[in-house]
């Protein structure tokens, strides 16, 4: 039986120490920000501007949601902008100006209180990336369990309690998350722009006809039931079948509590399916509340996927350097490093198919998603697909390498990274604009995950056996060989 | 000619085989060749055989069928008759990146694939029209066949090969 070790205990209860000190600072820094900041803001990057950027005075605008004839309209010239950046940066730079200009006086005033919206908004979005993106690929690992235990496959039978551990982090996660989403309904965050008092209202300024036309999907009520149905959903599911597993160990009653574990996987992967579809229009694509995509749930699960197998990668890794995992051989990791590379692959043709199709329609109601990427974030967004796609393929391509932990290791720690900028890029430009960086609050709120996922995984994992004794393939997994490797400490002879 | 004498060994089951080959090996005989129904997992190494190079090849082929997609997209939107893609008349391959990435799967796909497979053919001397080699028809059936030449050693070797659950034992000249 695994021991959660006092050092690693300490270690993640100072992140998660550490992560709360960091963000209690940066909300209350937040909360201290005021109209002046905003317009300073503002001056700062029309500064910017003059220095020889484009359309970074006009951006703001596309992502508020109330004012939307103004939106469209500095869409198109931002996404004029975007075509002939290389030809003609001077003229584009112009317009995007001139337009901001023609606006007037008041609306400098509302742009200044949306400005400071965002510059509120900050901690809470890098909350909210982290968040997303640690209750994510919890969710993805268990879904790729419930995929393990429906195929009934061979080969992961002894990384099945690693899987069951990680999930112990859903929980938490899932709490925080409704905690964050109320905050959001009441007003206490401004992460969702219909939210904003008036969107519904035809007599208001704010009213927004567009989102107006989605109340029947885009109103606090259904926001609400629809997140709590998400969670307690996959949590039952995680509940029963950790439940489930561990009588499984010790049934001995002719396989009739694997069966039932295996009924419950079905009807917890259809429900996912749905879920998880509907939770990234809720929770990701709700933050754009015009723009629409109808692969983003496909999208989303594809970023989350790669990210729970690469998890699993390194938590199978770890233990089996403490000798924690008994019947673990080269080739399981071998399996995993395939996973993450095809799944790379995967997210790419997503992410690309994506892109493409609006990039070639360049309808201005779709393409604002990638102007405002475009024109604000083109280091990390651009920068991600070398991440998440040239460096893994390129790393992860040989076959002896997938079976190197070494490898394995730098090859998940960019893909991690490169998927939790994916999660930034599609969260921050809607919630902050173009008033983002990287600091202390997006720091704090990694450690903070990172130190809860490793208390609740490791101490999860230390409270049942490492191994699903009772599973009728265990004998399959722990022979597990992949024709084409050699395990460590083997000739040739051993094969077969 | 003494040396042009070859054992053919059958057997029928793939992992006896497998077991065979290596009992063989350890005895120090060469094994010329064994003709199989469907690949055998782990049969090149019980062999001695060095690994294929065919994955290198495929990587360049495919890098090839990339390089060609480039030029050819070039070429044709933007050299040769410039055309207005998707509105965007710009007449630079690089805006116009995007419309051309599936052309650059696909013919990696494409170059990498076909490549591979006539390189194959060309490594393992097949091609059209060409008369079997293998010297029984049972080996495309269900029956494995393992020929190793002979050096004036045929009842040693046969005796060898009967104790590792060989059907059959043949001593055969080859031609």
């Amino acid at each position: 039986m695994y021991q959660f070790s006092g050092r690693l205990k300490t270690f993640s209860l100072a992140l998660i120490v550490l992560g709360f000190v960091g963000l209690a600072y940066s909300f209350y820094n937040g909360s201290q920000k005021t109209l002046e900041d905003a317009k300073h803001a503002i001056e700062a990057a029309s500064n910017d501007a003059h220095g020889g950027g484009h359309g970074e005075a006009a951006t703001p605008h596309a992502a508020e949601a109330s004012h939307d004839s103004h939106a469209v309209k500095t869409d198109k010239e931002a996404h004029a902008a975007m075509i002939h950046a290389s030809e003609d940066k001077d003229t584009s730079h112009g317009d995007a100006h001139a337009s901001s200009e023609a606006h007037g006086t008041s609306h400098d005033d509302e742009h200044a209180t949306h400005v400071l919206h965002q510059l509120q908004n900050r901690p809470w979005s890098a909350f909210y990336v982290a968040l997303f993106f640690s209750l994510g690929l919890t969710l993805l690992v268990l879904t790729f369990y419930a995929i393990q235990r429906v195929a009934q496959v061979g080969w992961s039978v002894v990384i099945l309690r690693v899987m069951e551990a990680i999930t112990a982090n859903l929980l938490p996660v899932s709490i925080i998350m409704i905690l964050v989403l109320a905050a959001s309904v009441m007003h206490i965050n401004h992460l969702f722009p219909w939210m904003a008092e008036g969107v519904f209202d035809p007599e208001s300024d704010k009213y927004d006809a567009i989102i107006d036309g989605k109340s029947i999907w885009m109103n606090a009520t259904g926001f609400m039931l629809r997140s709590i149905a998400y969670l307690v959903i996959w949590n039952v599911y995680r509940f029963l079948i950790r439940k489930g597993s561990i009588k499984e160990d010790t049934a001995n009653d002719g396989n009739k509590t694997y069966k039932k574990n295996y009924n419950m996987s079905v009807i917890f992967l259809f429900l996912f399916m749905i879920t998880e579809s509907m939770m990234s229009w809720d929770w990701i694509m709700g933050l754009d509340p015009h723009w629409f995509s109808t692969l983003f749930g496909w999208y989303v699960l594809a970023t989350l996927l790669v990210s729970a197998l690469t998890v699993i990668a390194f938590v199978t890794i770890y233990l089996r350097s403490k000798n924690a995992l008994p019947g673990i051989n080269d080739s399981h990791i071998h399996d995993l490093a395939k996973f993450m590379f095809g799944f790379s692959v995967f997210w790419t043709y997503l992410w690309f198919a994506q892109f493409m199709l609006i990039w070639y329609a360049d309808i201005p109601e779709e393409t604002t998603y990638f102007v405002a990427r475009f024109t604000e974030y083109k280091l990390p967004f651009l920068g991600m697909v070398v991440m998440n796609f040239v460096f893994p393929i390129l790393l992860l391509i040989n076959s002896d390498f997938k079976s190197r932990p070494w490898f394995v290791f730098i090859g998940g720690t960019v893909i991690l990274l490169g998927h939790y900028v994916d999660v930034f890029v599609m969260v921050m430009p809607s919630t902050v604009g173009a008033q983002w960086s990287f600091g202390i609050p997006e720091l704090s709120a990694i450690f903070f995950f990172i130190g809860l996922f490793i208390y609740t995984t490791f101490s999860a994992f230390a409270k049942a056996n490492p191994i699903t004794k009772g599973n009728p393939f265990l004998k399959e997994s722990e022979h597990f060989h992949y024709y084409n490797i050699e395990h460590k400490g083997e000739g040739s002879g051993d094969h077969h | 000619m003494e040396s042009s004498k070859v054992i053919h060994a059958f057997y029928t089951d793939d992992e006896v085989l497998l077991d065979a080959v290596k009992t063989v090996k350890a005895a120090h005989h060469h094994i010329e060749e064994v003709f199989c129904p469907f690949p055998v997992h782990g049969l090149d190494k019980a062999m001695g055989l060095a690994p294929t190079r065919l994955a290198i090849t495929a990587f360049l082929y495919g890098i090839i069928g990339l390089a060609f997609a480039i030029w050819m997209t070039n070429y044709m939107m933007i050299d040769d008759w410039p055309q207005d893609i998707g509105g965007k008349p710009s007449f630079s391959w690089v805006e116009n990146m995007p419309a051309f990435v599936p052309i650059m799967f696909e013919l990696t796909v494409f170059f990498a694939a076909h490549l591979m497979v006539i390189t194959f053919y060309m490594r393992s001397r097949i091609w059209p029209f060409k008369d079997a080699e293998n010297p029984d028809p049972r080996t495309t059936d269900d029956h494995f066949l393992m020929e190793i030449p002979v050096h004036n050693n045929e009842a040693e070797l046969t005796s060898l090969l009967s104790e590792t659950g060989a059907v059959e034992i043949n001593v055969v000249d080859k031609h």
